[in-house]
């Protein structure tokens, strides 16, 4: 088994030289930083599929709560919006939001002066009506008084790695919420709840440019490290001040990721990761062993959420541009589940060698295309068939299909990845 | 009575063709999930697949000089079904049989399906590039304003032809679904393996055939409503990738593996996101002679705003799950 994962994780490194060799150290550095936030995400994932057996397809939602949690934190201040009426309105709305909610728990509450049956639901459903209206009577002028005056509300000018911490915290928040209520559905459920739910989030971070500034996009965010041009100041030339400050990113997430790693190692070889085991395998017998099913299913899917949150923070640190219209299920969703599928779910170096392979496929499908294509068009075009016409677009899209027979043909062939869990027996 | 006809308009013929377009996707979903028991993502591309070969048969059919009455998408629809279930049999043949062979758990075929659809998209804009064809180019698309001033209306009534033949088409393939399902042995054969597959095995149905007459219903039904959204709107690679969640809300909110909760959350979830994004201040307009200066009503009056009409599919999905999980039509539920 050992032997296994050192070889795949040799050929791994031979992959990764091979690839900087062709397409060169800039382009390779900064694919190797995406590939170690990847692999956090992918160990976000891992915790929730593989230890918990929870389906989660909400994971771009958690990723772009981490972009906007960075942007807000690391973002300079905006002495416009804090010179304006803004804040005070926005004060305004989230008095009305509690008002709301105070409204709606109230009307849960119901049964206890008598109100039962249909006429509480009646009046929890008017409760929740009611608190809506006046919130969006608040918010509403509260946005565009801001998007009118101020542009949105800027940051805090904090440093990232709070920002990196905060977008952790975020994910949680949002994740106890969304397990609680899709926690205890069945898989299939489950699975169509979170991507409902990432949904609803890409749609909010989206549309609410007073907040995020939505598709106008926010840059340049800072970074945690010191940027190229700090190192060019200091008299260095551009390409190994371009090296020196992707290598400081890349050693502060290698960092993050080694504590994350040796964490979850822990916990996981410990009795908590036996019970998680134990509930994955057979919830109803673990039940029965006395364990709550639902709330140590909470407990990890917020795990791995906070993990993912972090994950995306970095990711959108390190291209220092916040663009929600770039994130799609597709890019974000599917391609992390991809990751942990093939790198073998339940066990984390898999779910990493998976992350950092499925990610470098993924980029390098793009310029292989390319390259395959040039050389059947030049083939039709000499024996007189025509050229394929605008292969630059073309190529770009061979990479989902390239994907989909990935996953495919590793769930036909390798179904429990290629470095898959190991089951230790005890006694 | 402008207003009402304004209502008509904007929610009842919106509300009506989204509704059919979302049963129709959702009768696919909800007979798999009822026979093979899992959910089947890559539906999406069946729909978006199906519209392409409607739409390549149209072209060829252009081509060739073949003219008709009503527009060409509904011509060769009857042809493009059939091709349509024989890739919805074949991506069965290929991918899901074998793993169900192994006897892979239905969350091995859920993430096998998105493989499928992964790869179907990718396929599909390989082919065709990621711009957006029209079924229209050649030929007009009829619009009838029917004139309501006789009814003290200052608006006429906007209907396309496609969204006429879409509804009629929808309602004769609901009935024929409909008597399909209880009438032939095979559709009660079908619903028999929906409630107990081993009961049915035993009781000596063919489940092989069951499980291909199954992907031949979804993928000519899949097939017909990706036409359809084609001709309603635009056909591009992306076409029901972008839908798929509100149709699976359907299924869901009618009640997974239920035929007819299918068709009836397909016309909720419709009528519900086109009343939300609804501007009721168009309406209720006459009410602001009424009304005292201070309560006089906004410009703007929609429950929620445009951008978030996909939301609240999600929502209904939710709420849903939180309160009544087996949906309107006491589907599975575990």
């Amino acid at each position: 088994m050992i032997r296994r994962s050192l070889t795949l994780f040799a050929g791994l490194f031979v992959l990764i030289l091979v690839i900087g060799w062709f397409m060169g150290v800039p382009f390779t550095s900064s694919r190797l930083v995406e590939a170690a936030a990847y692999s956090l995400i992918a160990m976000g994932l891992n915790i929730q599929w593989g230890y918990g057996g929870l389906f989660n397809f909400g994971i771009m939602g958690f990723m772009m709560l981490g972009g906007v949690a960075v942007t807000f934190i690391s973002y300079p201040v905006n002495p416009q919006f804090w010179g304006s009426d803004g804040p005070w309105m926005l004060g305004r709305a989230l008095i009305a939001f509690g008002a709301g909610a105070l409204l709606v728990i109230a009307a849960q509450q119901s049964h206890r002066v008598g109100v039962r049956g249909g006429w509480k639901m009646a009046l929890t459903a008017l409760a929740w009506f009611i608190g809506y209206c006046v919130y969006r009577s608040q918010i509403d002028p509260a946005a565009a008084y801001i998007e009118a005056n101020a542009g949105w509300v800027g940051g805090l000018g904090g440093h990232p790695v709070l920002g990196w911490i905060f977008g952790g915290v975020l994910a949680a928040g949002a994740a106890y919420i969304v397990g609680k209520i899709t926690l205890g559905l069945r898989t299939d459920y489950l699975a169509i709840a979170t991507i409902g739910i990432s949904e609803i989030i890409r749609a909010l971070v989206k549309n609410m440019d007073w907040l995020t500034r939505g598709t106008l996009t926010v840059s340049p965010i800072p970074w945690p490290t010191p940027l190229p041009g700090d190192y060019q100041a200091g008299g260095m030339d551009a390409q190994t001040a371009l090296l020196a400050a992707r290598g400081g990113f890349l050693l502060l997430v290698l960092v993050i990721f080694a504590v994350a790693m040796f964490l979850i190692s822990r916990a996981y070889a410990g009795p908590w990761g036996r019970m998680m085991r134990a509930i994955r395998d057979n919830h109803i017998s673990s039940a029965s062993m006395g364990k709550n099913v639902t709330a140590r299913q909470l407990e990890i899917f917020v795990f791995g959420s906070v993990l993912m949150g972090i994950g995306g923070a970095i990711l959108v640190s390190f291209v220092q541009i916040n663009d929600p219209s770039s994130y799609q299920p597709i890019n974000h969703t599917f391609l992390i589940w991809v990751m942990v599928i093939v790198g073998g779910a339940g066990n984390n170096w898999g779910a990493v060698f998976g992350a950092v392979l499925i990610w470098l496929v993924w980029i390098i499908s793009d310029p292989l295309a390319q390259l395959l294509f040039g050389t059947i068009s030049h083939w039709s075009g000499q024996i007189g068939w025509g050229e394929i016409p605008d292969i630059q677009s073309r190529a770009s899209q061979m990479r989902i299909f390239v994907l989909g027979a990935v996953i495919t043909i590793a769930l036909r062939f390798a179904p429990r990845g290629l470095i898959p869990e190991v089951v230790r027996r005890e006694g | 009575m402008t207003e009402l006809i304004f209502f008509i308009n904007q929610v009842v013929i919106a509300g009506a063709v989204l509704g059919s377009i979302y049963a129709l996707g959702a009768i696919g979903i909800t007979l798999i999930f009822g026979i093979l028991r899992f959910a089947h993502f890559a539906h999406s591309e069946l729909m978006t697949g199906g519209a392409f070969i409607a739409f390549l048969l149209a072209t060829l059919f252009a081509a060739w000089g073949v003219t008709a009455p009503i527009p060409m998408g509904f011509v060769v629809l009857p042809l493009a079904m059939v091709l349509g279930a024989v890739f919805a049999l074949g991506i069965d043949k290929g991918f899901y049989a074998p793993l169900r062979k192994r006897g892979a758990k239905p969350v091995t075929l859920l993430i096998a399906s998105i493989g499928v659809t992964l790869m179907i998209q990718g396929l599909i804009r390989l082919f065709f590039g990621s711009g957006s064809y029209s079924f229209f180019e050649n030929e007009p698309k009829d619009v009838f304003r029917v004139d309501m001033s006789a009814l003290g209306s200052t608006r006429p009534l906007v209907i396309t032809e496609p969204q006429i033949l879409m509804i009629a088409v929808t309602a004769i393939a609901v009935i024929a679904l409909h008597l399909f399902l209880t009438r032939s042995r095979l559709g009660k054969a079908m619903r028999a393996m929906a409630d107990n597959a081993d009961l049915a095995q035993v009781s000596g149905i063919n489940t092989a055939l069951v499980v291909r007459v199954t992907w031949v219903i979804a993928g000519a039904l899949a097939c017909m409503a990706g036409t359809m959204l084609a001709l309603d709107v635009t056909l591009k690679p992306d076409l029901a990738f972008n839908i798929i969640l509100p149709i699976f809300a359907a299924a869901i909110v009618g009640g997974l593996g239920q035929a007819y909760g299918a068709i009836a959350g397909g016309l909720l979830i419709g009528f519900a996101e086109t009343l939300a994004v609804f501007n009721w201040s168009m309406v209720l307009k006459p009410l602001n002679a009424v009304l005292p200066e201070w309560m006089q009503l906004p410009q703007t009056l929609a429950l929620v705003p445009t951008e978030y009409k996909l939301t609240v599919a999600f929502v209904i999905l939710v709420v849903t799950l939180l309160v009544r999980p087996t949906g309107i039509f006491k589907g599975a539920s575990s």
